[in-house]
């Protein structure tokens, strides 16, 4: 087992998804139970299915000096950092540490192939499109070269890029960063935007849902995919107010390329590392954001791990039917979303979900519940069998 | 802690023509000659079926996995891994992006899934029955000097051995104007904090000085990879160094402004 570690702070944080931009309109939408899922007006060739789409990406030019980032993802993040002034606060992190004692740790699952697919249907003879030959947004690392160049830290800048995980263990990357002292602050990022490549890729996989994902519900046939870029900047000290990061596990299932471990052994086990790490038991987590995808794999395997794991006092329930799945971006954004949850007492349910699946324990809540949260857990899961548990606590029970 | 201290347990190697670490580091030095006939990773840590059908970066980088991890003598199901490429599986996009501009209903969901980044370390994982953390990442061109500083964080604040493997493979059809690769090269290592024993390496990232010391001079076939693969021309000045077993500072490119120091221990 892990040793425990030292909590890291969560100074600012920030998302924006189909349920809008920045935390009022988040928590605006979970306390209405107002889904984001529209129906898929996104592909040129129809797919009948539901995405969760960001308003307005399509006006959100990059600022000035930054044209040759100009992509659909990195438009979203431009988009995203704006809120809630979180741009302001890792500006002033930066001013406070240093610009080389900053660590700059982005995710995503596509990065900006959304461009690459627009070269290659306008093709100039074999050569991309001239508007279009521009290294920067046909790389993995894209978001990062950006944000990069926005923010101008000079610290360690890397992509994470496990799929749907890819964005949780950004968290974990920072607080070994942060507790060997090779940073005093790090700038988090995960982005993932709608493109062909996910939604015909799941599609011919059979794991589109036609109609909105219904997590949990026994009749669930697949995901919706929606974009989103979430922000969080961790530091080692801050006011005692500051929700704190205070465990993770990260594991692999070593078992299949896009099938869970058929007992869910790599989701337990980083879900048992995050607790070794904070040094918690089950019986004090509050809330779980579950992965919840509405695959009927995904959603029986880690049920199963829930209902073995946890008293039915903690509350569970998937998100995914307010924004659909956002791929590398779901670790921050459900990260955000246990933030709200802890912040303001608010245990979100689990939205188009009606019949719930017996494998299902107590733990998973249909209905929003009002509720004091200290501790909650946020699981993602990713292809190529790579999961990650991060666990937060709200300031004063860190 | 700005000075991370690691021992490096076991190096795998893979390009064409040097099938693996000895070789290539007697290439390195000027004693050892390319081998016409390493043409294609085949690495016996797949089955043969995965062996058969996986994409090249999986090969490549299963390949050199498995080797540091022989030359380590440690379990591969017991470590943690650190993959990294500079481009991803390009072949991949190439097939993603035309089919979605032909016939989207059609793409393959073989290759699909195998189109995530961390396709290699999935299918690593499941050959070494490794349930240990793995991570997939991308920095550019300073992939491999960021990779290595991530392996080495992990390794000391875990502590912990950490299997690094760092690829890139083949640019196909519009792609390589723009992310140019024309042949395959990997190179991974097993690297271990170092618990009051010497070190092997001191990494230092730091701001990138004016002055910035020279790479050593390359033997003419690893400077024709260095300048046809982006994962050899970012990390063959330090392998050229190990090779060669002097001591000295070896600096990486970790991003525009940055720099990664490699105090080599001799």
């Amino acid at each position: 087992m892990p040793d425990l570690i030292e909590p890291i702070c969560i100074t600012a944080y920030t998302a924006t998804s189909a349920l809008g931009r920045g935390l009022a309109d988040h928590l605006a939408a979970l306390r209405a139970r107002r889904s984001g899922l529209q129906a898929n007006d996104f592909t040129n060739e129809p797919l009948a299915c539901a995405i969760g789409r960001v308003e307005g990406l399509e006006r959100a030019a990059l600022p000035d000096g930054h044209e040759a980032y100009e992509c659909r993802n990195n438009r979203l993040a431009w988009l995203a950092i704006e809120a809630d002034g979180f741009h302001e606060q890792a500006r002033a992190a930066i001013a406070r540490y240093g610009a080389d004692r900053v660590a700059l740790l982005v995710a995503t699952s596509t990065s900006s192939i959304g461009a690459t697919e627009e070269a290659y249907a306008q093709l100039d003879g074999e050569r991309m499109p001239m508007a279009l030959r521009r290294p920067e947004v046909h790389t993995p690392h894209s978001l990062g070269i950006f944000l990069s160049h926005l923010l101008g830290t000079r610290g360690p800048c890397l992509t994470t890029a496990t799929a749907c995980s890819s964005s949780a263990k950004i968290f974990a990357k920072a607080e070994r960063m942060i507790r060997l002292g090779v940073v005093d602050a790090a700038i988090l990022a995960g982005v993932d935007t709608l493109c062909g490549s996910v939604i015909f890729g799941f599609n011919s996989l059979e794991l589109v849902a036609p109609e909105p994902c219904r997590p949990f519900d026994e009749r669930r046939r697949g995901i919706s995919i929606g974009e989103a870029a979430g922000f969080a900047l961790v530091e080692r000290k801050a006011p005692a107010a500051a929700p704190r990061l205070i465990g993770w596990g990260e594991s692999s299932d070593a078992h299949h390329m896009s099938t869970p471990h058929p007992q869910g052994l790599g989701a337990r086990l980083a879900l048992e590392d995050a607790l070794a790490r904070a040094g918690i038991a089950a019986a004090q987590v509050d809330y779980i954001n579950l992965h919840g995808t509405a695959t009927p794999k995904n959603d029986e395997v880690e049920a199963g791990v829930i209902a073995t794991a946890f008293n039915e006092t903690t509350r569970a329930s998937s998100s995914k039917g307010w924004t659909g799945h956002t791929l590398g971006a779901a670790g921050i954004l459900e990260s955000v979303i246990s933030l709200l949850a802890i912040e303001h007492g608010l245990v979100p349910g689990t939205l188009n979900c009606e019949q719930l699946d017996p494998v299902c324990g107590p733990q998973v809540t249909l209905q929003n519940e009002s509720r004091d949260v200290r501790i909650a857990l946020s699981n993602s899961f990713g292809f190529g069998g790579s999961n990650c548990t991060l666990a937060f606590a709200r300031g004063d029970c860190a | 802690m700005s000075v991370l201290e690691i021992r490096v347990e076991g190096m795998g190697f893979w390009a064409p023509g040097w099938p693996d670490w000895n070789a290539a580091r007697a290439g390195l030095r000027g004693e050892g000659q390319a081998d016409p006939a390493v043409v294609k990773p085949s690495p016996t840590s797949l089955a043969a079926a995965e062996r058969r059908r996986a994409p090249l970066p999986v090969l490549l980088a299963c390949e050199i996995a498995a080797q540091a991890c022989v030359a380590s003598a440690r379990a591969a199901d017991a470590l943690p891994s650190v993959f990294v490429s500079t481009h991803g599986d390009l072949v991949i996009t190439d097939y993603m992006c035309s089919t979605l501009a032909s016939a989207p209903r059609e793409l393959s969901p073989i290759r699909f899934h195998n189109s995530v980044h961390n396709a290699p370390a999935g299918c690593w994982t499941i050959a070494a029955h490794c349930h240990a953390a793995s991570t997939s990442i991308s920095s550019w061109h300073a992939s491999f000097a960021i990779a290595l500083f991530e392996a080495a964080v992990q390794a000391i604040a875990d502590d912990t051995p950490v299997l690094l493997s760092a690829y890139d493979a083949e640019s196909p059809g519009p792609l390589a104007e723009v992310s140019p690769a024309s042949t395959l090269f990997g190179v991974a290592m097993v690297i271990a904090p170092c618990a009051g024993s010497r070190p092997d390496l001191r990494l230092r990232l730091q701001p990138s000085s004016a002055g910035a010391r020279l790479s050593p001079a390359l033997p003419a076939d690893f400077q024709a990879l260095a300048s046809t693969n982006p994962m050899a021309a970012q990390s063959l000045p330090l392998l050229a160094a190990i090779a060669a077993g002097a001591g000295g500072v070896i600096e990486l490119a970790a991003g525009d402004q940055t720099t990664l120091g490699v105090e080599l221990c001799a």
